[in-house]
């Protein structure tokens, strides 16, 4: 705390002096106190606890078991046994073992193709060297399935193979959806519980005129607002192990790249968010207000920043206003870090954009913050 | 009631003091002196700028115009020593109700050079047997002696209540009428307002009741009192006891104290 100018006191109102500050103990200082009673309105609210802690664990658990790596994909397809060579295409057909079949007559063959029971109806001719198929060419599962069903008709029929192929199957650790996801889910948590953690408890606190009993205290208004960012990096270290080291622990998500720098990724993040949850706090006066104001803010980053699927999939006319929004510049890096082992040097661009969000709007919440 | 008119500067002077806000104004040209060691009440009905004058006293609102002193300092210029030797009571204040007693407390210490222990704080507003409870969990009565706690416990020169007794049972009234005097006792100033006559009439050496922004009586409970014209006022019941505060002010404001 930087020194008061002492005040000068005239003989005739020596009643008290204002003493320089008594040596307090380190847990009675104000900074301490101030950032345990964050911690404290924190854990004694449950429903907190569960969003920032659990809650994403379930989504990482549910989409990781959704969407798992399975073994070849069987492929559902339907046979019209009216004609006469059918039983000599069924009977090919069943030999492929990614292929399942299933025989109908003619109208359940095509109500089954539309309620996307089967891929392909396969209708063998009239001839017995003919067969022609059913399918959505828009459909890559149909095309696959045509492909398929072809092959195998066309190898009972007789045909050999022109070149022997073989295979090797690989499953890369990394490449998978859940992969993508926990990076994705632990931007999104960094951003969510930052801006919620500071933009309700201020609000509430400037609701409750608590704001404005405490201004009328000499407590320091910047220590205020660092004891939210002190208790989110407490809460923040947390955060980043359970994620992550579930992730891990449960899916072999890779760790590839430093500790250290995923956990200064994880601080830049969580402080550049604190500005930003400063900011949306910075004027309203209820927390109905903010609330409209936090899901105004952060529900474009949930779409547009690749929390779930990849932010390539937008035009390349939104792509520099994706590249800039701060959850994009996050779950870059973390992707980077965790995925390909990226260095520190890689991932500047995106730690720059991430500094200078915090910093833009931390001084624009100090401008425009509301104390009462 | 002795006061300590020749000891030291006034503790509080207000000099021509207004504020407006988008359609009405609250103070209205307000003069007020209170001295080292008084115990004064302001007294008047809602809507009567007292808590505006308070808040512009407490730092919290700027005024239009005029010139606040409070202990010989400006808030222009010494707001910071100003915080360390005010004790504030604000009338809407919520504390966090996720904290205890002790916490809250222990929080508010954590602000002030000079604080006082907060255990023999919490003994003198009575909330030893509640001091580690939550907040959310005491009663209203309770949670305003929480409040007074609050301002207590930096060890003020100067304590501003604003309506500390609303709310309070009987007993909790009388405990904190206890605490005033004690302070007051102390040789420390206090400005207080109160919608309780009986209490004005008990606990303060001056009053000011003020209405339209403006002081419109000042003196001692007793001599207004005794200068009050009640022949006018329709007695609500006949009565053999002399005029009471009560009847200074219906008799001044046309209305009764407790109209909310």
């Amino acid at each position: 705390m930087s020194e008061r100018v002492p005040f000068p006191i005239t003989e005739e109102m020596s009643r008290r002096e204002v003493k320089p500050q008594l040596r307090r103990g380190f847990m009675k200082s104000s900074m301490v106190q101030l950032t345990l009673v964050r911690f404290r309105e924190f854990i004694r609210e449950p429903e907190a606890v569960f969003w920032t802690f659990v809650f994403p664990i379930l989504l990482a658990a549910g989409l990781g078991i959704a969407f798992r790596q399975r073994g070849p994909d069987k492929v559902q397809i339907g046979v019209v046994t009216t004609g006469p060579g059918s039983s000599a295409v069924v009977q090919s057909l069943q030999k492929d073992s990614t292929l399942i079949v299933t025989t109908y007559d003619d109208s359940a063959a095509a109500l089954a193709l539309r309620t996307g029971k089967v891929a392909l109806i396969v209708v063998p001719g009239s001839a017995k060297d003919s067969v022609h198929y059913v399918y959505d060419r828009g459909r890559s599962e149909a095309v696959n399935a045509r492909l398929m069903a072809d092959r195998a008709v066309q190898m009972g029929a007789g045909r050999l193979d022109a070149v022997r192929a073989t295979d090797t199957y690989v499953t890369e650790a990394g490449s998978r959806y859940i992969d993508f996801l926990i990076p994705g889910l632990l931007g999104m948590n960094l951003m969510g519980s930052s801006i919620w953690g500071l933009g309700f408890s201020i609000v509430t606190a400037r609701s409750k005129k608590l704001l404005k009993r405490l201004m009328a205290t000499p407590m320091s208004r910047a220590q205020y607002l660092l004891s939210y960012l002190a208790s989110r990096l407490v809460f923040l270290i947390l955060e980043v192990v359970t994620l992550v080291g579930f992730g891990h622990w449960a899916f072999g998500v890779p760790l590839r790249g430093s500790v250290a720098t995923l956990f200064l990724i994880c601080l830049l993040a969580a402080i550049s968010f604190g500005g930003l949850g400063l900011l949306t706090a910075s004027r309203a006066k209820t927390t109905e207000a903010v609330s409209g104001i936090m899901n105004f803010i952060m529900l474009p980053m949930w779409i547009f920043s690749g929390v779930f699927f990849s932010s390539a999939n937008f035009p390349n006319a939104v792509q520099p206003f994706i590249r800039i929004l701060p959850l994009t510049a996050v779950n870059d890096a973390l992707r980077a870090n965790m995925l390909e082992g990226a260095s520190f040097a890689a991932i500047s661009p995106q730690l720059l954009i991430i500094v200078v969000w915090g910093v833009v709007t931390f001084f624009a919440a100090l401008k425009l913050f509301r104390w009462r | 009631m002795v006061t300590h008119l020749n000891s030291s500067a006034p503790a509080l002077r207000v000099e021509g003091l207004r504020k407006a806000y988008d359609d009405v104004v609250a103070v209205d040209g307000l003069n007020l002196q209170v001295e080292t060691g008084e115990c004064f009440g302001l007294l008047g009905p809602n809507g009567a700028g007292k808590t505006t004058t308070i808040e512009i006293c407490e730092g919290l609102l700027t005024a239009d115009s005029g010139s606040v002193e409070v202990l010989g300092r400006r808030w222009e210029s010494d707001a910071d020593d100003l915080r360390e030797l005010l004790g504030i009571q604000l009338q809407d204040t919520q504390l966090s109700e996720k904290l205890t007693v002790d916490e809250t407390l222990t929080l508010f210490q954590s602000f002030y050079r000079e604080a006082r222990d907060v255990g023999e704080v919490i003994d003198q507003v009575e909330l030893g047997e509640k001091r580690h409870s939550r907040v959310g969990g005491l009663s209203g009565g309770q949670k305003q002696r929480l409040a007074v706690a609050c301002a207590l416990v930096g060890n003020p020169q100067l304590l501003f209540l604003d309506e500390p007794t609303t709310g309070l049972d009987p007993v909790s009234r009388r405990g904190l009428w206890d605490l005033i005097s004690k302070f007051q006792a102390e040789g420390r100033t206090i400005v207080i307002t109160t919608h309780y006559m009986e209490e004005a009439e008990r606990l303060c050496d001056r009053v000011a009741i003020v209405d339209h922004g403006r002081v419109i009586a000042l003196g001692a409970p007793k001599d207004l009192i005794e200068a009050v014209d009640v022949s006018h006022l329709p007695p609500p019941e006949p009565r053999k006891t002399s005029a009471t505060l009560e009847d200074v002010f219906v008799s001044l404001t046309g209305r009764t104290l407790r109209d909310e």
